[in-house]
């Protein structure tokens, strides 16, 4: 199986995403310009973290309109798992393949720290290797993490558990202390409603191995390798 | 042409940048500053014939890019004199030289 | 045009340079020229009241494949590879504009790493800020963080370590020096050179604007009442420029068919075109007519003048130009022929086919002026040298300085600005700010590279040569903790205006010590930077020259981090501990004083020291290593507590000191060549015997473990108190400054 790593003018971690995923998982991988209009066979999608377009006007804001986007677009109708990491997620929000907007974080600054996440679902692609309300210690780097949407959306995503990721204590406490940005509900991550397309602001990519941190991220991708593989996850659509 | 477009965050969105900048006034004495809301502001040199036309390019530029629906509105002004872009100073020595004359 | 004195001043020339260049040329410079010699012969640019001390500084070893000369220097790391590096500053522009002049300084550095064909892999920075109680401090240091962190996040390049150190004088006057390092095929570094004649000459890039006219020269002149109109000379930044430019220009490289090129900082296009060709012994000719602009009517003056960021040279294999336009069209950007090689020697510029100047390259670059300037040993010095402790009255207690030394700001937790910074892009990340050195692996191979900056200006303040020295050992010491072999070492030199003889003497001094410290510990230098001139109304700042040294870690498993690890483990001091509290930061935040002799330092005992540390990390003997500076034994083997919920219990035997002082002096003393060290209990009588066997003095003075700091003197507890406290002042005595006065973002 392969993974595409999209890159953007201005992506920094389309080399972390395309080396965890060939160094460490032992999976082929390919760097796909957003230019291009062809995912070359891939059976998984990245949209990886860095500044696409240098964040300006908005984060994602412009990379949304790159020709690859459409391809994705096409790619996450058919069913195929599409991943957003960080600067990721923020282009699929432009992009209206996830709903709500990112503001800048709460603390007006940019934080570089490990946070923990709580695993909500694990029937999506990228979490059906988890444990349900497992708790993932990763990396976030990010100065517009503050995940925002509409009330009504918010209750909708949470009624129709599309809330993936949230952010917790050490010891799985949704509260105040364990988000780093402001984020509604503590989230940190979402699904579309077919559940193959999840955006997260944390880095999974970041933490795939225990000399860099952690290797908790490294489930995730564990999780696609055995979507595809297996066929172990069926989109509803 | 010059189409003004201005951005900013809807009502219901929190601005702890607008924040700040109302806490900071106070720090220098402006208590009577009550709230700041913070935005954005485009100008747009548009080639255009008409201000009608340059306000469609400037409505759908914001609608598209300049603007996220999702947390911002926006509103347009458009300078509709032509010569929208010679600076007041210009414009004082053009009428002069029409007076010497 | 009638070349009056005030044209001189307002271009920095002296009459007897103008009368030089009157010579060279053979006849009047034009304006155009006039401006080109002024940032030429800038002190930033040509050092020359640095240069005849420079020289003098060890710059070869075994390992170094690239001196001090170029963009930047190189060491050989093994595997074929080579860590190309430098620190640079970048003051007098982020005291200005805080935010655009950190962010350029990080941005220039950045560009002269890959600009010798390395992809940069890490950045440090070292700062100098006044005192956090004055609120032009913190927006100074709040912007200054932003700016670094702005740029280096949105590039992509992590920021993996550095220090801040504040002080009073240091207020009009901050100080930013950024380090970066990069890999790149040791076979494979690109020079910035320009040679074969008719080769082409490309430009690529941001367009050239009006930015930073004159910053060369304004880096070379102290700060007045006037400062704050000078504020149209600060670059502004564009980091996704810049991005797009690395990845450009790495791949351009690979096609090797590029002869040479360089970035334009300082002095803008002038400065690499004649820098290009004076290495390559040829002339180049350009024609600034081609050079794209974003401003309109901008004069020849003015676009050789330009410090516009984000701009490259090129100089391409004739026949190769449109494999080389495509890279750069495949990244949104746009390379441009402005001139090409000639075999004159000259640097010649035509505006529209018409030569607006026309100079001899050697006259702009090897034959700048060169000044040995007065020397006089400060009047401050005898006076600051002594320390009477009867003069002081009582010591503190101890319990209460080491409180206030925890919340020092020099001291305390930087974490509030580091979190700031992404310190984890590109995953190569080891060793993450504040565990001591920063430690990044180099993926393809085995190794991983230690990086540290250090200086302790307080030191060099009360002897310049002993402080230099102090700077090297300290920072080579922090690599060595680490497990890293120092094998290079680059250095930023920050003093005051070189035309007042106290401050040449510091800094020859400094020279002088900063040499003798490199070569007795094997550390040659490749490269680095001086700023002069950070003075304002004649306040000059506390003479800081910062050392930036690099280890190798031969097997990146063995990295050694500063904190505890194990309750239980036996804790063990290496090195010896005098009576000595001249220069400490304890004397500063209780007695408010400057003043004593720094600590003494064996080179030959530092070098044993550091032998074993990186011996010992290798055999894996060592659990954790933390060098003893600022604050003393009592600071270091706290902050080998902190982030670890593992307490402590030590004693050591009092210093050689009268009764009253001697608690203060064992807890609180500075001597050199110390490191806090943990080790598994099994493996403790080992090491002891390595240390003894190499002739470094090494003693079990306690266990991790329990929730408390508890520290005993002679066998007396001197010091008992709650870890979680302590470390809740450590933690948050920076960021309370800022949340208190809620400095606009």
């Amino acid at each position: 199986m392969k993974f595409a790593v999209v890159v953007f003018p201005g992506s920094n971690c389309d080399h972390d995403a395309y080396d965890a995923t060939t160094r460490v998982l032992g999976q082929q991988a390919e760097l796909i310009w957003h230019k291009d209009t062809d995912l070359r066979g891939a059976d998984v999608v990245i949209l990886p973290g860095g500044f696409a377009h240098g964040d300006y006007l908005r984060t994602g804001a412009i990379a949304r309109f790159s020709p690859i986007m459409q391809r994705i677009a096409a790619f996450a109708d058919g069913g195929g798992p599409v991943l957003g990491i960080c600067n990721g997620f923020q282009v699929m929000l432009e992009a209206g393949l996830l709903p709500g907007a990112m503001l800048r974080n709460d603390s007006l600054q940019f934080r570089c720290q490990q946070v923990h996440l709580r695993v909500e679902q694990t029937d999506t692609p990228f979490t059906l290797a988890c444990g349900e309300g497992q708790i993932l210690e990763m990396p976030i780097a990010h100065g517009e993490g503050n995940y925002y949407a509409e009330p009504d959306v918010i209750a909708r995503l949470e009624a129709n558990r599309q809330v993936i990721f949230r952010y917790v204590t050490a010891t799985g406490d949704v509260n105040a202390d364990a988000n780093p940005n402001g984020s509604i509900n503590n989230i940190a991550g979402i699904c579309n409603q077919a559940r193959n397309v999840v955006g997260l602001m944390p880095h999974p990519d970041r933490a795939c191995e225990v000399a860099i941190g952690s290797a908790d991220g490294l489930v995730m991708f564990e999780s696609v390798v055995k979507a595809v593989i297996e066929g172990a996850f069926a989109t509803t659509r | 042409m010059r189409a003004r477009v201005f951005v900013t965050l809807k009502p219901s969105v929190f601005d702890p940048q607008g924040t700040t900048v109302n806490e900071a006034l106070h720090t220098l004495g402006y208590t009577t500053v009550k709230d700041v809301r913070q935005g954005k502001y485009f100008e747009l040199d548009i080639d255009a014939p008409s201000a009608d036309e340059a306000r469609t390019i400037a409505g759908e530029a914001a609608h598209k890019l300049l603007a996220n629906p999702v947390i911002e509105s926006y509103r347009i002004e458009v300078d509709s004199n032509a010569e929208a872009t010679v600076s007041a100073a210009e414009k004082r020595g053009a009428a002069m030289k029409g007076a010497r004359r | 045009m009638t070349i009056t004195q005030e044209v001189l001043d307002r271009h920095g020339l002296t009459r007897d340079e103008y009368q030089h260049i009157l010579e060279m040329l053979g006849r009047e410079p034009t304006l155009t020229e006039l401006g080109i010699f002024s940032v030429m012969w800038s002190e930033h640019c040509s050092y020359k009241s640095s240069r005849v001390h420079l020289k003098t500084l060890p710059t070869t070893g075994r390992r170094v494949l690239q001196g001090p000369g170029e963009n930047a220097g190189a060491v050989d790391i093994g595997d074929g590879l080579a860590a190309v590096f430098k620190i640079e500053s970048h003051n007098h522009p982020s005291f200005i504009e805080p935010y655009q002049g950190a962010a350029t300084g990080v941005g220039g550095i950045i560009r002269d790493i890959f600009t010798m064909g390395a992809r940069p892999i890490a950045l440090l920075d070292s700062l100098r800020f006044g005192s956090l109680d004055n609120p032009l401090v913190r927006r100074t240091m709040a912007g200054v963080v932003r700016g670094i962190a702005g740029y280096g996040n949105s590039i992509g390049i992590p920021t993996v370590g550095g220090e801040i150190a504040f002080d009073e004088s240091y207020t009009g006057n901050p100080l930013v020096n950024v380090f970066c390092l990069g890999i790149a095929k040791a076979d494979e570094i690109i020079k910035g050179t320009a040679s074969g004649a008719g080769n082409p000459v490309y430009y690529v890039g941001a367009k050239t604007g009006r930015d930073g006219i004159h910053g060369a020269t304004m880096a070379s002149a102290e700060f007045d009442d006037r400062s704050a109109e000078k504020r149209p000379a600060v670059q502004v930044g564009d980091p996704f420029m810049e991005k797009l430019l690395l990845e450009a220009c790495l791949e351009v490289m690979k096609t090797d068919a590029l002869v040479g090129i360089q970035d334009m900082g300082a002095a803008g296009l002038t400065c690499s075109t004649c820098e290009m060709g004076s290495r390559g012994g040829a002339g180049v000719e350009i024609d600034v007519a081609f050079v794209p602009q974003r401003e309109t009517g901008m004069t020849p003056y003015e676009i050789m003048l330009s410090e516009s960021q984000e701009r490259m040279l090129l100089v391409v294999k004739k026949g190769r130009e449109a494999e080389v336009e495509q890279i750069f069209d495949k990244w949104d950007l746009h390379a441009v022929r402005i001139g090409q090689v000639t075999t004159d020697g000259r640097m010649r510029v035509k505006h529209h086919g018409e030569v607006v100047a026309d100079i001899p390259n050697p006259a702009l670059t090897d034959e700048a002026p060169l000044y040995r300037r007065p020397m006089a040993e400060p009047e401050y010095l005898k006076s600051a040298q002594a320390l009477s402790l009867a003069e002081l009255g009582q010591p503190e207690s101890a319990t209460v300085a080491f409180t206030r030394l925890i919340a020092s700001p020099t001291i305390a937790s930087k974490r509030w600005v580091y979190r700031q910074y992404d310190h984890m892009v590109r995953t190569n990340t080891l060793v993450a700010p504040g565990m001591g050195a920063g430690v990044v692996r180099v993926k393809g191979t085995r190794r991983a590279l230690a990086l540290s900056t250090d200086c302790n200006a307080r030191f060099v303040y009360l002897d310049p040569f002993l402080g230099a020295q102090h700077a090297v050992a300290e920072a080579a010491r922090n690599v060595a903790c680490a497990g890293g072999q120092p094998i290079g070492a680059t250095n930023c030199l920050n003093f005051g205006n070189p035309q007042r003889p106290e401050i040449m003497w510091q800094f020859a001094r400094a020279v002088e010590g900063m040499g003798a410290a490199c070569r007795a510990l094997d550390i040659p230098i490749t490269g680095g930077n001086v700023s002069l001139y950070n003075e304002t109304d004649r306040n000059g700042v506390l003479p800081t020259p910062v050392l930036g040294v690099v280890g190798l870690i031969e097997d990146a498993d063995s990295v050694v981090r500063r904190a505890f690890r194990h309750a239980g483990d036996v804790v063990i001091l290496l090195g010896e501990s005098r009576a000595e509290l001249g220069g400490s930061e304890y004397l500063k935040v209780v007695h408010r004083l400057v003043r004593g002799v720094p600590p003494a330092l064996d080179l030959d005992r530092e070098k044993a020291l550091q032998k074993l540390l990186v011996e010992g990390a290798a055999a894996g003997l060592i659990r954790s290593a933390h060098d003893c500076s600022e604050g003393g034994l009592a600071v270091t083997v706290a902050e080998c507590c902190f982030d670890t919920g593992l307490g402590v219990e030590v004693g050591t035997p009092g210093t050689n000191a009268d009764e009253m002082w001697r608690d203060v002096m064992t807890l609180f003393g500075e001597s050199a060549s110390r490191v806090v060290v943990s080790v598994e209990p099994r493996y403790a009588s080992e090491f002891l015997h390595r240390a003894a066997d190499a002739g470094v003095p090494a003693m079990d003075i306690g266990r991790v473990g329990g929730d408390r700091i508890r520290m005993s003197v002679d066998g007396r507890v001197v010091l008992d108190v709650a870890l979680a406290e302590i470390e809740r002042l450590w933690s948050s005595a920076i960021g309370n400054y800022f949340e208190r006065s809620r400095a606009v973002a």
